[in-house]
């Protein structure tokens, strides 16, 4: 069981419906891509949310990375939808 | 000497001719200066505002990282960006991007690389609000976008 902060942007945050939460992790979620398919059974909005899980952005301690990335050591995970700035 | 880089995330406005300045103080060996700034449009009169929400930290230290990326690839002599976050009207600056070079060329492709990893990369994200009063959404990223970036393949 590891212990992490989760930190939500843009619709990801508007739909699950807070900016933040600290979650302790199951053993077996190693990657983003299986933090993704955690999330999606913490209930009917998390679903909604990570459904296509393939658009959904990832950084590690403020840093991009790609769903294959390991989470082990991570204190922050920040999921978002792509940015739009500029 | 590295060439200096200015960054910053904040909610007030800017003054495009005043970082100018800044950028170009107490050095005689610049020769070109290019600034790009981008604008709240109101999409026809149906957009009342624009609202940006920002990943606090991560902004800033993607947006220094571009940076410093376009002055090393580039050769540029000084680089400032500057992208605002909260509510805009149309007709309000969102971000600026200056960058000083001996000679034209270098300082236009900066400055445009610099705002092609801005946009993809930078963590921005858009929400409308429109003038009817009708719930707006969250703009969608553009392929257009990242072909832009894609553009500036590595070397």
């Amino acid at each position: 069981m590891s212990t992490v902060n989760l930190v939500y942007f843009s619709w990801v945050r508007e739909r699950i419906g807070r900016p933040e939460e600290t979650l302790d992790l199951p053993e077996n979620v190693v990657t983003i891509a299986d933090l993704l398919g955690h999330l999606k059974t913490r209930g009917e909005e998390y679903a909604a949310v990570f459904e296509h899980a393939n658009v959904i952005r990832a950084a590690i301690n403020q840093e991009h990375v790609e769903h294959g990335e390991p989470i082990a050591g991570a204190r922050e995970i920040a999921l978002f939808p792509p940015m739009t700035g500029g | 000497m590295a060439a200096p880089v200015t960054v910053r995330v904040q909610r007030d406005d800017f003054d495009i001719a005043a970082e100018v300045s800044a950028l170009c103080r107490a050095r005689t060996d610049v020769g070109a200066v290019v600034t790009f700034s981008g604008l709240c449009r109101d999409e026809a009169g149906a957009l009342s505002a624009l609202e940006l929400e920002h990943y606090p930290g991560m902004a800033e230290a993607e947006i220094e990282r571009i940076c410093h990326e376009a002055v090393e690839r580039f050769g540029l002599q000084a680089a400032t960006a500057i992208h605002r976050f909260g509510r805009m009207e149309p007709g309000a600056n969102i971000v600026l991007v200056v960058t000083a070079s001996p000679h034209r060329q270098a300082a236009f492709d900066g400055a445009n690389f610099i705002m092609d990893f801005l946009k993809t990369s930078a963590p921005f994200w858009k929400k409308e609000h429109h003038a009817d009063g009708s719930a707006g959404d969250w703009v969608s990223a553009k392929d257009a976008d990242d072909a832009a970036r894609d553009r500036w393949t590595r070397r």
